[in-house]
């Protein structure tokens, strides 16, 4: 995209990189000039002006570039006058680098678009090559490689000279490849020098580089090319499969943390809870407030605000569903279909609820800065979320079936599942631990929806898009049974997301209800069907 | 799994207060839309769903009526009568929203309704407007292929969005792209805008293999392989950007996919037709910036008319961050047309005003001035926003003049001789071809 825009700047781009080697302070008035052209606002003058200060030489055009690029860069329309707001909101002079005491009224930022925005980093990657900071090095180095220019080659040989550092090293010979590749008179052999270090690098970046390769080539950089676009494909192929493994796990473990909850009240009580969904929803809004109150008054705890929606999205959900089960639900144990209408009405009562309460649009939840941006193995790209995700659920799973097995609760719970009327009648509350179980189901499904914030929409549908998914689960997996549930969320998660490739989302979705419904009909009871007295229960 | 001992009684008893207490609530629910109305009113339907999926977007329609309404009674209402609103909520059913409007248009006798936000709900009341001859005002872009009488799509038709906004890519300042991702929703929307889009782009010399199709369930909220399979697709050395026809809710999770998997806008820009301040409103769009959407109206357009808009809109529903959106000013558009064709007539009798309209001009809230034409759809203005890091949009691009609408796609075999002309031939599907009114085209 880029090329040709950088064709034309090229003599500009060399100029700049000489100066910037050598240090040399020129054009001052020129540079003044420029500067003044961010404040047309105008698309094509801010690409001059862009070219103009990069070259100068000046020490400010370092901070006007990356304030540009940052949007912090401001024009007043009237005046002509261009200011630098700095990320602590203090405004200097573009031109002086002086304080100015504040901006002017109506100044507003000097625009970008997708174009101006590959320009921008063009040339703050040439500002930076040689920067101190090895971090910006390795920045400059890697937008080089995305925008190879050969003005950039000199300070590139200068800087690998100098590198030390393993990564830098071979972001900068990346950088000096695409760069000896997109050279129209680089020689034969250099060129396929540089095809065997984009080999090595294997990504996709390289496989466009090389694919994207004009066709005039001489006959053994092109066999070169094409060996190595193969190999880059097989390899990439292979990651293709850790991939879909990895997508099928994360969607497994999102698809286990919906139905966990449910596996208790739906599996293990036996009540159809349709407000399900809901219990999620509201966890997803108490993580909403917790994060609104934590940025109004305590900014700096952003990064916990998760840690505490956890427990206090665990205890509201979980007293609403001891509420419901208290008023609603205790009247109709045993009657399916009546709990089923009944719960569906109290789904529909929290959503109108809480639209009503928060409004009908969606509601902001930010990710904490450990669950932003991703991590590559190899050619896996693995994002924080869903790690967190994963592990979360895990977690999650491990304490609840510690509970079920080692505390009192858990023993009454099942005591009650198994034989009402023999744990009645030896003491236990039945009632009561029944609330407790609903409130139990209840508040898990309440922490999944701070799980579920991170990746989905807040607003009043959030709990419906689940619900189906969850029984589909806790179904498939057994009904009464943890370990099905664990099964059968991983299991449809693998399932859905190496169909997903070859059946597309919506047949992929589809193929997998048909399966389900066939091996419904096979084994009425799920996978781990529940055996012995308790099933006739 | 297990046998309550619940006596009958207490069991009956109880459903017996539960259905009470469901009629008691009925009844008063009832008892709110029916409130009467004196006679010197000129009623006003307002049919957009309040609950279920898509109040997320129906709701500011509603607020946006009953606003414009405050504002035109303020001024002294319509030919000497006050406006008075009357809202149902159609609760996201579509059967439900052809029940309502023939409650609004019999029960409670409106004079025109502003409504309906899906194709499908539209779709649905279409034959209880022509049936009882009453006018539907339609404010939200749509697929095309339709003229009737009795609507007036005051949305954006494909050539007033979607095929401005390719145009736009593949010139120099969109980037030249030469691949094209289409991604969309299973539903008749982004499949009819595909299809048109798959034919423009052909037209112009795309080959098959430059294109990609892609469709996902409503409200999709895993899109790990998708996105990383647009990613595959834009590494073939050629310029790739994707045309999102994701509806509304999928697209947090789409976008929050998208910036965890780094794709920046300067590597595989997405332009979007259905993604405005509104939905924005849930995300952290600093990842997202330089991201674009095609639309006839943003909130950051400096105009006059539009910085009163917002700020009397602001005052009006009390909340000093509710943003505006394109659908909103559809809406204003479509009101003003109609109070002005009211005005015209001097009545509001259903046949009168629907001859009036087309011809009848109003202003938009980005300067021009909006002309509804014979085939029931208007002319816009198609501005291109970028995503900025406070949620709002930066326009980067305009067209000249004003677009008018194309009821029927030119691109398409089926639809490209037929026009909408409910002036000159009173016929919603004219083949220029064959002369002749009616039926597809040849």
């Amino acid at each position: 995209m880029f090329s040709s825009i950088i064709h034309r700047s090229r003599a500009l781009l060399i100029a700049l990189v000489l100066i910037v080697v050598s240090g040399l302070p020129a054009f001052a008035s020129a540079f003044e000039d420029a500067v003044a052209q961010f404040a047309n606002d105008d698309f094509s003058d801010t690409q001059e002006a862009v070219g103009v200060v990069a070259t100068s030489g000046n020490p400010q055009a370092y901070a006007i570039i990356s304030a540009l690029q940052d949007g912090r860069l401001m024009f007043d329309a009237e005046s002509k006058k261009v200011f630098i707001k700095t990320a602590d909101d203090k405004v200097l002079d573009a031109i002086t680098g002086a304080p100015v005491a504040a901006l002017p009224a109506d100044a507003s930022n000097v625009r970008l678009n997708n174009r101006l925005r590959g320009v921008v980093s063009a040339a703050l990657g040439g500002l930076t090559l040689l920067s101190p900071d090895p971090a910006a090095r390795l920045a400059a180095a890697q937008s080089v490689f995305k925008t190879p220019d050969e003005a950039f080659l000199p300070a590139i040989e200068d800087a690998l000279k100098k590198e030390t550092g393993k990564a830098n090293r071979r972001a900068f010979a990346e950088a000096k490849a695409a760069i000896v590749l997109a050279k129209s008179d680089a020689s034969e052999a250099d060129k396929i020098d540089a095809i065997s270090v984009i080999r090595a690098r294997g990504d996709q970046d390289a496989l466009a580089m090389l694919t994207g390769l004009p066709s005039d080539q001489p006959p053994a950089v092109a066999r070169a090319a094409a060996n190595a676009i193969g190999s880059i494909n097989n390899s990439l192929a292979m990651w293709a499969v850790a991939q879909n493994a990895w997508y099928g796990l994360s969607l497994g473990s999102v698809l286990l943390l919906a139905a966990i909850g449910l596996a208790i009240t739906f599996g293990v009580m036996g009540v159809i809870n349709m407000a399900h969904g809901e219990m999620v929803m509201i966890g997803a809004y108490v993580t909403f407030v917790v994060q609104d109150l934590i940025r109004t008054n305590y900014p700096g705890l952003f990064d916990y605000s998760l840690l505490i929606a956890v427990p206090l999205a665990f205890l509201i959900a979980g007293l609403i569903g001891i509420l419901i089960e208290r008023t609603v639900i205790r009247f109709l144990y045993g009657r399916a279909l009546e709990t089923l209408l009944a719960t569906w009405g109290v789904s529909l009562v929290i959503q109108q609820a809480v639209r009503t309460l928060f409004g009908p649009t969606n509601r902001e939840v930010g990710n904490p800065s450990w669950m932003s941006g991703s991590f590559d193995i190899g050619q896996l790209t693995i994002t924080y979320n869903r790690l967190w995700i994963v592990v979360f659920t895990i977690a999650v799973f491990v304490i609840l079936q510690a509970m079920l097995r080692f505390t009192a609760l858990g023993l009454e719970m099942r005591a009650v599942t198994q034989n009402r009327r023999m744990a009645a009648s030896m003491g236990i509350p039945t009632s009561r631990v029944d609330a407790l179980t609903f409130g139990l189901g209840s508040g898990i499904a309440g922490i999944a929806g701070v799980a579920l914030s991170q990746i989905d929409n807040v607003s009043p549908n959030l709990g419906q898009s689940y619900i189906i998914d969850s029984f589909m689960v806790v179904v498939f997996g057994g009904v009464g049974n943890l370990w099905g549930t664990l099964v059968g969320a991983l299991s449809l998660g693998m399932a859905n997301k190496f169909l997903e490739p070859v059946a597309g989302a919506v047949l992929g979705k589809i193929a997998i209800l048909v399966l389900i419904i066939l091996f419904i009909q096979k084994r009425p009871r799920g996978l781990f069907a529940l055996k012995g007295r308790s099933v006739e229960a | 799994m297990f046998t309550h001992s619940n006596t009958a009684a207490v069991a009956s008893f109880s459903r017996r207060k539960w259905l009470a207490a469901t009629a008691g609530l009925f009844l008063g629910l009832a008892s709110v839309g029916g409130a009467k109305a004196a006679d010197d009113t000129i009623k006003v339907g307002v049919l957009h769903s309040l609950s279920g999926t898509m109040a997320i977007s129906e709701t500011t329609l509603k607020d946006t009526v009953l606003f414009l309404i405050d504002e035109q009674n303020k001024k002294g209402g319509v030919n000497g009568k006050k406006l008075e609103a009357v809202v149902v909520d159609p609760a996201s059913n579509w059967p439900l929203f052809a029940e309502k409007a023939r409650e609004l248009i019999t029960k409670d006798k409106v004079a025109v309704v502003f409504g309906c936000w899906t194709s499908v709900s539209r779709k649905s009341v279409l034959p209880v407007f022509k049936e009882l001859n009453s006018i539907l005002f339609y404010p939200v872009q749509y697929e095309g292929e339709e003229s009737e009488r009795n609507v007036f799509y005051t949305g954006a038709a494909p050539n007033q969005q979607a095929i401005p906004a390719v145009d736009y890519l593949m010139s120099k300042d969109g980037g030249s792209v030469k691949r094209w991702v289409l991604a969309g929703t299973d539903y008749v929307y982004p499949r009819t805008t595909n299809k048109i889009l798959e034919a423009y782009l052909k037209s112009k010399g795309v080959k098959q293999e430059d294109i990609m199709i892609n469709y996902t369930p409503f409200g999709h909220s895993d899109w790990q392989t998708i996105v990383s399979d647009i990613k595959k697709f834009g590494s073939a050395g050629k310029k790739t950007a994707v045309v999102s026809t994701i509806n509304g809710d999928a697209n947090v999770p789409f976008y929050k996919e998208l910036g965890n998997q780094g794709i920046k806008a300067t590597d595989i820009p997405v332009v979007a037709f259905s993604v405005g301040e509104e939905e924005l409103a849930g995300i952290d769009t600093k990842p997202l910036v330089g991201h674009l959407a095609a639309w006839n109206y943003f909130e950051s357009i400096k105009t006059p008319a539009n910085t009163k808009f917002i700020k009397d809109w602001q005052a009006f529903t009390k909340n000093p961050k509710r943003t505006t959106n394109d659908p909103m000013e559809a809406t204003v558009i479509g009101f003003n047309m109609w109070v002005k064709a009211v005005e015209k007539v001097k009545s509001t009798d259903a046949d009168k005003v629907i001859d009036a309209l087309p011809g009848t001009e109003a202003a938009n809230l980005t300067g021009g001035t909006s002309k509804m034409l014979p085939n029931h759809h208007i002319t816009k203005p198609v501005f291109i926003g970028e995503i900025k890091g406070d949620g709002q949009f930066d326009v980067v691009w305009k067209t000249k003049d004003l677009v008018p609408g194309d009821a029927w796609s030119k691109e398409l075999e089926g639809s490209k001789d037929l026009i909408g002309d409910w002036v000159g031939k009173k016929c919603g599907n004219f083949n220029v071809k064959t002369n002749k009114c009616g039926g597809q085209a040849s």
